[in-house]
């Protein structure tokens, strides 16, 4: 296997008493785009400043191109980061600012002008070289920071929730340019943000983190389809969770009973075993439908219309802990208090380490 | 009743304003006049104890010593004072509150006693009275005063910008003194033009720290001494001139609010 461009080794970091990494590890490959994905006090954005060489970890070591970089300052590591405020220097031109990071370098003026107009031009600002900060909007303002991140060529480009600041149009719009300049520039990007929809778009490699850890890393699809933890199950996407107990295990197939019947899946746990089963919303089928496994009967207890569906939470008759989280057709006759049917396909569980 | 409630408080704002200015006008009026006392009647105007006091070297080279005094003890100040309070917004240090209330603390102490603390303390090191020493004296009175404009102004916004700067590889001089200082500029020159005013007609620390060479305040109180006349109308004129302009420049630098 080949060197991993960034290679965090056993990271772990406290501030004072409390512990905000605990033991993390992560590869980055070339000219990925990798999300922290979590909640705000997951780490997420502790692990990017030690990576940007902003923090000293407590423990563990950061590696970028197989080189000992963890106390390496900011100046002298190749990485470059996009602040969430974009930090931009509000006393100079934009240009100023884009070629700002060359002019550290001691490149030449001409030359960094023309380095920064084609910077800007990548962001779609070649029109904005000689206004000040000030005159921008807030996403341009986040394309000038962008630029002028990329313009010295990082390994790594790290982005503090660089799409936080705007309104939610601007938010998917610029989510898609992001998208474009990295396969362009090809520069690996790594992007924290705590919006799971931003995510899914945008990762070649989504790293869900919580409580200063990683709960579960890998394709956005598999993470989705797949998750790992029930952590990652909830947060990335919704789900209903079946608590469960092995009660029979047979031949590679295992019966589990939960509060609302019993289950069979394939698998192996040893009887008695406590089992935590996710089920995605859109895989729950509501009322009369071919499917192999019945969740029993629940009542509805809201349903919001999202457009192209409605979102509908119902509570199990048999077991009153438990809430099921569906989405029907836009087009279903479905209301509160309703009493509906549960069902799902046994393909369609997803089993939960923990 | 309502027209006399207005006239009476028209009037008192009137004799406010008069209270406060009236000295200021009547020393600019008698500065005006032809004959040789600064009492009524008014004679003038003339510009005779003007030229009297342009050619008058000690007078001059008084002024032109204020002015450098003024300027670098000034610069000095404001230099202290950004780094002082760049350190203190900057890095967590030990008692941060306490050495902080401490570097403001001269702004409460009478210029008398630190003049007086400043002469036992350079007769005790042997240094002579002169320019420097009184300069000195100014660095101290002002630098708290630098200290505290400046600090007031420093946010937290400016954390990530030096961040940016840092990341982009420049080293922390070049951070101070392409990124801090000149998004800091408004403050710093607010520093600096009351700096310059304080230090320009300030008399107890110079009177006390300079003997030949001396400033203008001093050198005005030496001219005083041998009774008014209206030279003395005329470089007090030419003192609260200098005193106005700079008191401009700093309300033009701290107040002017740049578009965010």
């Amino acid at each position: 296997m080949s060197t991993p461009l960034v290679d965090i080794r056993d990271i772990s970091h406290r501030f004072g008493q409390l512990a905000v990494l605990k033991n993390v590890s992560l590869r980055i490959e070339p000219g990925s785009y990798t999300i922290l994905l979590g909640p705000s006090g997951s780490g997420k954005t502790t692990l990017l400043s030690i990576l940007g060489g902003f923090v000293n970890p407590s423990e563990g070591k950061v590696l970028i191109r197989g080189e000992d970089c963890t106390s390496t300052p900011p100046a002298r590591r190749p990485t470059t980061t996009v602040f969430q405020d974009y930090a931009l220097f509000p006393h100079m031109s934009v240009g100023a600012n884009v070629g700002f990071g060359l002019r550290m370098q001691g490149v030449d003026a001409a030359t960094r002008a023309a380095k920064a107009r084609e910077a800007l031009a990548l962001v779609g600002l070649a029109s904005a070289f000689d206004k000040k900060p000030h005159q921008l909007s807030g996403g341009q303002r986040q394309r000038v920071a962008l630029a002028r991140a990329l313009v010295i060529e990082p390994a790594v480009l790290l982005l503090d929730e660089p799409l936080g600041a705007l309104d939610l149009k601007l938010r998917r719009q610029m989510q898609d340019e992001l998208k474009a300049i990295q396969k362009r520039v090809g520069t690996a990007f790594i992007h924290v943000t705590h919006d799971q929809e931003e995510a899914m778009a945008l990762a070649d490699h989504c790293v869900v983190m919580n409580d200063g850890r990683i709960e579960d890393e890998g394709p956005p699809e598999r993470v989705y389809a797949r998750p790992a933890t029930r952590f990652s199950a909830t947060f990335m996407g919704e789900s209903t969770i079946l608590a469960g107990k092995v009660s029979n295990n047979d031949n590679g197939r295992m019966t589990i009973a939960t509060g609302t019947g019993s289950i069979s899946l394939p698998g192996t746990s040893l009887v008695g075993a406590g089992l935590a089963l996710a089920i995605r919303p859109e895989h729950l089928i509501l009322g009369e439908g071919k499917s192999d496994t019945s969740l029993g009967t629940a009542k509805v207890s809201d349903v919001v219309f999202q457009g192209s569906f409605k979102r509908v939470l119902a509570t199990s008759d048999q077991d009153p802990g438990l809430q099921f989280i569906a989405k029907a057709p836009a087009s279903a006759v479905i209301q509160s208090g309703d009493k509906i049917g549960v069902s799902c396909n046994a393909g369609d569980i997803i089993q939960l380490a923990g | 009743m309502h027209r006399a409630v207005r006239i009476v408080s028209w009037l008192y704002a009137l004799a406010v304003y008069a209270f406060i200015f009236l000295p200021v006008v009547v020393l600019v009026l008698f500065s005006l006049q032809s004959t040789s006392f600064p009492i009524p009647p008014f004679t003038g105007p003339s510009l005779r104890w003007y030229e009297a006091v342009l050619s008058d070297t000690r007078l001059t080279s008084a002024l032109v010593n204020s002015l450098l005094v003024a300027s670098i003890s000034s610069l000095a100040a404001v230099t202290l004072g950004f780094l002082s309070a760049w350190g203190f917004a900057r890095f967590v240090l030990p008692g941060s509150a306490l050495l902080r209330g401490l570097i403001t603390l001269p702004l409460t102490v009478s210029y008398l006693i630190i003049g007086m603390g400043l002469l036992v303390l350079f007769n005790w090191a042997g240094v002579p009275k002169s320019l420097l020493a009184a300069g000195i004296g100014h660095v101290v009175i002002n630098l708290p005063l630098c200290f505290a404009i400046i600090y007031s102004q420093m946010g937290d916004h400016q954390v990530n910008i030096e961040r940016a700067a840092r990341d982009l590889g420049a080293p922390e001089w070049k951070v101070l003194l392409l990124i801090t200082v000149p998004v800091m500029a408004p403050a710093i020159f607010a520093g600096f033009f009351l700096s310059m005013t304080f230090s320009w007609d300030e008399f107890v620390i110079s009177f006390l720290l300079t003997r030949f060479e001396t400033t203008l305040p001093v050198e005005i109180w030496n001219l005083l001494r041998s009774g008014l006349n209206p030279k003395t109308n005329a470089v007090g004129s030419l003192v609260f001139a200098v005193s106005i302009v700079l008191v401009v420049l700093f309300e033009l630098t701290l107040l002017r609010r740049k578009p965010a």
